[in-house]
């Protein structure tokens, strides 16, 4: 059954940024949580509310829609899948995200996005990110 | 720096403009942190010259361990303290060392004067020196905001500011980060104030590859996992330092109108478990940390009938409490929540503030000094008059308003009353009247902090210790904490960062070290410290402590001058044999 990340608790936030570094090592090998496919930021301040920038896992997303190579496909479920041999670092994808939530990695010239995968969520002390169970929704709304 | 064999350094001249950034392979054996700042500091600081000299240097450092793992969260600043004279050290959360880690420095040294009011803003690729001459004047939470607005990379950046008591020279000014967070102790706020530099702006981007993922990821969640699914930290995360209120009341080491008094009859009001229930709003962590232990209470202020309110979040701790509430009598919690605020608008350090607030109470009972010619009068237990003397201080429209802002130290020696000045070392004393290990730890610590050494937990040992029990102990424990902060730890992480821990950590980013070397660092940057300390002419064979601290009894009883006197001289030979070795 399809996953996909979700933020639904974020008013418990503590802004510890240990979704951030558990991305970027786990996924990047890389110790900058700007290396992470989600972005925890203040609107604010810190009296203001802390925020996920997260893919929404798009069922037909422009990202995908806008690459000239075929690098991103759709993933089953919502959101993208990337094949890093076929990307030519072209940031189309980037420009393409309506929530401008897809990445650059300097270092290896692809984008980055998210896979969905979870670890994020493993690392969340206070349940503020989640993994949904999709398929059911997928399927109803692709029926209308 | 990390994955290499030194530490990059920012060298900025506020009063030329030049910038240099520098590789630094001689440092590198200081791993960063307080070590790596206390050598920036001997080799910047100009001993001959004021605190408040152009040529004096603000040192922020952090180590390679900061934000990569879980509560290495701290940026640890050096400086010539402007409250003392001597080694100034204070330490701060928030984004700080989040943004000097991926704006690719370990240590920023700024020294100089700015021509004109000023603020440095730092990223990976530029630094420039820009103007702040709409912001001078403002209050630090509407001088943070104007920046926020001004300035790119939210959620990774560090706002650092002053408030007009920096500004204005108040000795005891804080520096604020992150609006919650602070480099509290020992006035680097005033530093700043005197360079004409209003805040530092610090954000980056730096990609650092992690070269060995799975031993790397496997250190990261062992620690992770200890701190967030055990209980080693959960005193910091339900109740925070508060918690501490209700024990020390009970226990008798509440100090308490100016020590006058060891219990509060006000603490169930103001104490962690009052606060929880009724002001408690939210927590907050530090970048990299999964605690969450900055509790923010809500203020709600009523200004108009119809019921019309304002709302502030307020950050509050054990030490504000006290400072701000017992030290003052104050037993209204929004009373001390309307302190906080004060001191937190105005830019002052709140321990260095009640001190000084609660000796000028006494010292006007007593007849000593005039508080009318600062138009207030304040008295134990007003909030409201307390909130008007600082606004007093801070404008500096009279000579007493002018010596308070000195500290009351130096008030003291001007008008009398030394005797119930509560201070240790120059500095202004964190709230737990003990015992002698807590009176004496922090008499010679290098930064005569409760947190050099944590005097206060040795004085609560089940047994009464022996004079070399004591000394030996806060030697060794400032010894292992030095080694411990120049990797930036935060000190309410220390259980967890055991040397097996730590020596793991370090070595899974490739850096290998032994045990002994890292007691050597320990001892090492101990003995540094002391020769930086007297070279600013700090004199441990001349220290004393106020009467007040003998006159007020601790759990064991009242302290007698001649066993502190007997501890210090214990104290001495054994600095000796340090520096000998």
């Amino acid at each position: 059954m399809p996953k996909v990340l979700t933020a639904p608790a974020m008013s418990r936030c503590i802004g510890c940024y240990a979704c951030m570094l558990a991305c970027a090592r786990l996924n990047y090998a890389s110790f900058s949580p700007r290396h992470a496919a989600l972005q925890i930021r203040t609107q604010g301040g810190l009296q203001g509310r802390l925020v996920a920038d997260i893919c929404r896992a798009c069922r037909e997303p422009a990202c995908a829609a806008a690459c000239p190579t075929g690098a991103l496909r759709a993933r089953q479920g919502g959101g993208v899948l990337l094949d890093d041999k076929e990307c030519i670092g072209c940031r189309a994808c980037v420009g393409a995200c309506p929530l401008q939530v897809i990445y650059w990695s300097e270092a290896s010239r692809t984008p980055i996005v998210c896979r969905h995968c979870g670890l994020c969520v493993r690392y969340c002390p206070h349940d503020c990110l989640a993994m949904e169970d999709v398929g059911a929704t997928v399927e109803v709304a692709d029926a209308e | 720096m990390l994955n290499e064999t030194y530490v990059r350094v920012l060298d900025v001249n506020l009063s030329t403009g030049r910038v240099r950034a520098l590789r630094r392979e001689d440092l590198f054996a200081y791993l960063g942190g307080a070590g790596l700042a206390t050598a920036l500091l001997r080799e910047y600081a100009r001993p001959d010259l004021d605190a408040l000299a152009p040529e004096q240097p603000i040192v922020l450092a952090i180590g390679p361990l900061s934000t990569i793992y879980p509560a290495v969260t701290k940026a640890v600043a050096m400086f010539r303290s402007p409250l003392n004279g001597e080694l100034g050290e204070s330490h701060a959360g928030g984004r700080l060392a989040l943004a000097m880690r991926y704006a690719g420095y370990d240590a920023l040294v700024i020294h100089g004067r700015a021509a004109r009011p000023t603020y440095l803003y730092v990223d990976s690729e530029q630094v420039l020196l820009k103007r702040a001459d709409a912001v001078w004047g403002l209050d630090a939470e509407e001088a943070g905001r104007v920046l926020r607005d001004l300035e790119p990379g939210r959620g990774h950046r560090s706002i650092m500011r002053i408030g007009p008591a920096g500004e204005r020279l108040v000795r005891y000014a804080l520096v604020n980060c992150e609006t919650y967070r602070h480099f509290g102790r020992l006035g680097l706020g005033a530093v700043f104030g005197s360079k004409l530099l209003k805040g530092i702006y610090i954000s980056g981007d730096c990609d650092f590859r992690i070269p060995d993922v799975r031993g790397y990821n496997r250190v990261y969640t062992e620690i992770y996992e200890r701190i967030v699914k055990t209980d080693a930290m959960q005193k910091y995360h339900d109740l925070g330092t508060p918690s501490n209120v209700m024990p020390l009341h009970e226990l008798g080491a509440l100090p308490t109108r100016n020590l006058q008094a060891v219990r509060f009859e006000g603490a169930p009001e103001i104490c962690g478990e009052a606060f929880a229930e009724h002001d408690l709003m939210r927590k907050v962590a530090c970048a990299g940390c999964p605690i969450g232990c900055i509790h923010i209470a809500l203020l709600r202020r009523q200004f108009g009938t119809e019921h019309e309110y304002s709302w502030t979040g307020i950050s509050y701790d054990h030490e504000l409490v006290y400072s701000l509430g017992s030290l003052l009598g104050i037993a209204s919690r929004e009373g001390i929540l309307r302190l906080i605020d004060k001191v937190a608008q105005k830019g002052l350090d709140a321990i260095a503030t009640g001190v000084t607030l609660a000796w000028a109470t006494e010292a006007a009972e007593r007849g000593l000094i005039d508080p009318g010619e600062m138009g207030v009068r304040p008295a134990f237990g007003d909030a409201a008059g307390y909130e008007a003397a600082i606004e007093a201080i801070v404008a500096g429209q009279s000579e007493l308003a002018q010596q308070l802002a000195l500290g009351a130290t130096v008030a003291a020696q001007r008008y009398g009353g030394e005797d119930f000045a509560l201070a240790l070392g120059g500095n202004p004393v964190a709230g737990y009247h003990t015992g002698y290990a807590n009176v004496l730890g922090q008499l010679v610590g290098a930064r005569h902090s409760h947190v050099d050494n944590g005097g206060y937990s040795l004085d609560q040992k089940p047994r009464e210790l022996s004079d070399e029990e004591i000394v030996d102990g806060l030697i060794a424990e400032e010894q292992e904490r030095n080694a411990l902060n120049s990797l930036a730890i935060c000190m309410f992480a220390r259980k967890v960062y055991d040397r097996t821990t730590v020596l793991a950590a370090l070595g899974a980013i490739g850096i290998h070290w032994s045990e002994d070397e890292w007691v050597a660092l320990g001892q090492r940057i101990y003995r540094e410290k002391a020769a930086l300390k007297e070279s600013f002419g700090f004199r441990y064979r001349e220290l004393t402590a106020p009467a007040r601290f003998f006159e007020a009894p601790t759990p064991r009883g009242r302290l007698d001058p001649a066993c502190l006197e007997r501890m210090l001289a214990l104290f001495n030979e054994r600095l000796d044999a340090i520096k000998a070795s």
